[in-house]
């Protein structure tokens, strides 16, 4: 029999300290779709994903209510866009945008990822028109991610897509400035891009992946930061050792809903991603839990040991309590979508360069940042280049998912509203890195050996 | 199949009566019950098998949660499933 002290830690969880799985994200493989003619290709894509995911947001909204744990978002990724505007590259691929645009509203979900290049290694032609209409695709969309991956350990970085790219994060902004750039807030430039992930912006559906499953994202800040706060002033390993019991349970529960959502809408399980996963909400925050570890304030030295930490420990909890682990796993470090970073921000005891340093030890990279308005392109790359080269040498995943906040500077806010939130405009380094990119070409892999 | 029901809040008089005959009234069959005052707080947590009941589960958890609020507590169903993943191996 389950003992009472076990049920009320389950309730203050979830009534309390915000406990919930983020998403049940359904990946979808849109490679049967692929067609010279884009209408043709495009009426495929939106009978497909109507099928499939017709029933996602209920079987979703039922599991809540039957299990009473929140589950927030219902999500769709699809094979990356690119490669269906290969076949039909003279054509514009915004129509691609629209038609996952109009799926995700009748269906239902609120995101739908996959208007996605990869493009680490070089560009087809597919590639090329898609990375060209990212800024209009996600100015005349509201609910498409996209993201491009220009980077990988084993390929190295491609500096010409770096180039291209910090063009065209500065043109999405600029297309809806009078929404807050919100454009730049769904657009996210990877180096080792999992093809798995259930988390937007960049969620897509890998080549390499089955023709639909089901992926979860487990979140619970709030939850961590209460466990330890109720151990008190206890030695860095029982630190350690809480993050990895409340990591196990709450993965168990991302676990349960996972394999409940794949049994009733039969669709095979993929993966659980181990992730902890900030919202605006108060208490809801990964900076609040550096706090709690003894931080004066996130962003303070010793942060990035604290988040080492936090990163190793959330993953050693989650991994016994799931069968598949994948996507991004980590703590995210989203600035304006967590309470904690925000203060941080503005009160700069966190800064761009410390956030640089915090990504080489957890999940992700420099995401939700708000940058000034007169950014040059280039020094938005050499910021792209930089994130993308911890990735590569340290084999891991590392994104930017920067948001030029057009007309206003360094201190101004901008404002999202709902999950992607607010915060202030960071400070950047306008010291030109421009003759750098201009060379374009191929960052070489770094080697696998020799490690030091 | 079994559902656990937690009442929190303060305590008065009636609470077990009203949340039995809630259960009883769609065929749930209470199998155990144990009651205590935590924190200051009244914490009724009931254990009822749910394999026979003749509404849906979401409902029965809409009515409790409804009842619940007239009687100025709160009442939470849940199915045991989530308990037995978050605290066992």
């Amino acid at each position: 029999m389950i003992n009472s002290h076990d049920i009320l830690e389950t309730i203050n969880m979830i009534e309390n300290e915000n406990l919930d799985v983020r998403t049940i994200t359904m990946g979808i493989s849109l490679l049967d779709c692929i067609d010279e003619d884009i209408d043709k290709a495009c009426a495929k894509v939106y009978d497909k994903i109507c099928r499939y995911a017709k029933d996602l947001v209920k079987t979703g909204e039922d599991i809540s209510k039957d299990y009473g744990i929140p589950i927030i978002h219902k999500r769709i990724s699809v094979t990356p866009v690119a490669m269906l505007a290969a076949a039909c590259p003279t054509k514009n691929p915004v129509k691609f945008a629209q038609t996952l645009d109009r799926a995700a509203k009748t269906v239902g979900v609120n995101f739908v990822g996959g208007y996605s290049a990869l493009v680490h290694k070089g560009f087809s032609q597919g590639d090329y028109a898609l990375i060209e209409s990212i800024p209009e695709a996600l100015d005349v969309t509201e609910r498409v991610c996209s993201s491009v991956n220009i980077g990988s350990t084993k390929a190295g970085i491609n500096m010409d897509a770096v180039g291209k790219m910090g063009h065209v994060i500065r043109k999405t902004a600029e297309l809806t400035a009078d929404r807050d750039c919100i454009g730049a807030a769904k657009l996210v430039v990877f180096c080792n891009a999992p093809e798995d992930n259930p988390f937007m912006a960049g969620a897509f559906h890998g080549p390499g992946e089955a023709d639909c499953v089901i992926n979860v994202g487990v979140s619970g800040p709030g939850v961590v930061r209460a466990a330890l706060a109720k151990a008190g002033d206890c030695n860095i390993t029982e630190v350690a050792d809480i993050v990895k019991k409340t990591a196990f349970k709450i993965t168990r529960a991302g676990m349960l809903v996972a394999k409940e959502a794949s049994k009733r809408l039969s669709v095979p399980f993929g993966i659980v991603d181990l992730s902890l996963a900030p919202t605006p909400a108060i208490g809801d925050s990964v900076a609040y839990i550096l706090e709690e570890m003894g931080l004066e304030q996130c962003g303070a030295h010793g942060t990035t040991a604290c988040l080492a930490l936090l990163n190793d420990a959330v993953k050693k909890g989650g991994v016994m309590a799931s069968s598949h682990v994948g996507g991004l796993s980590g703590a995210f470090i989203p600035v304006t979508e967590d309470a904690g970073m925000i203060e941080a921000a503005r009160s700069k005891a966190l800064s761009i360069v410390k956030l640089e340093a915090m990504t080489a030890v957890c999940s992700v990279g420099l995401d939700m940042i708000a940058i000034p308005g007169d950014t040059p392109a280039d020094v938005i790359s050499g910021i792209i280049a930089d994130e993308a080269a911890i990735g590569m040498v340290n084999s891991k995943t590392t994104a930017v998912r920067l948001i030029p906040a057009i007309g206003k500077q360094a201190g101004e806010e901008l404002n999202f509203g709902g999950l992607l939130g607010n915060g202030p405009i960071m400070d950047v380094n306008m010291k030109s890195p421009s003759r750098f990119i201009a060379r374009g070409g191929r960052i070489p892999a770094p080697m696998q050996s020799l490690k030091n | 199949m079994n559902a656990v029901i937690t009442v929190l809040g303060k305590d008065n008089v009636g609470i077990l009566a009203k949340v039995s005959a809630e259960c009883a009234a769609v065929g749930g069959n209470i199998l155990e019950v144990t009651q205590s005052v935590l924190q200051g707080m009244f914490a009724m947590i009931m254990f009822v098998d749910i394999t026979k009941i003749t509404v849906p589960f979401s409902q029965l958890a809409d009515q409790l949660a409804e009842k619940g609020e007239e009687m100025g507590v709160k009442i939470i169903v849940m199915h045991e499933d989530l308990f037995n993943a978050m605290h066992k191996i």
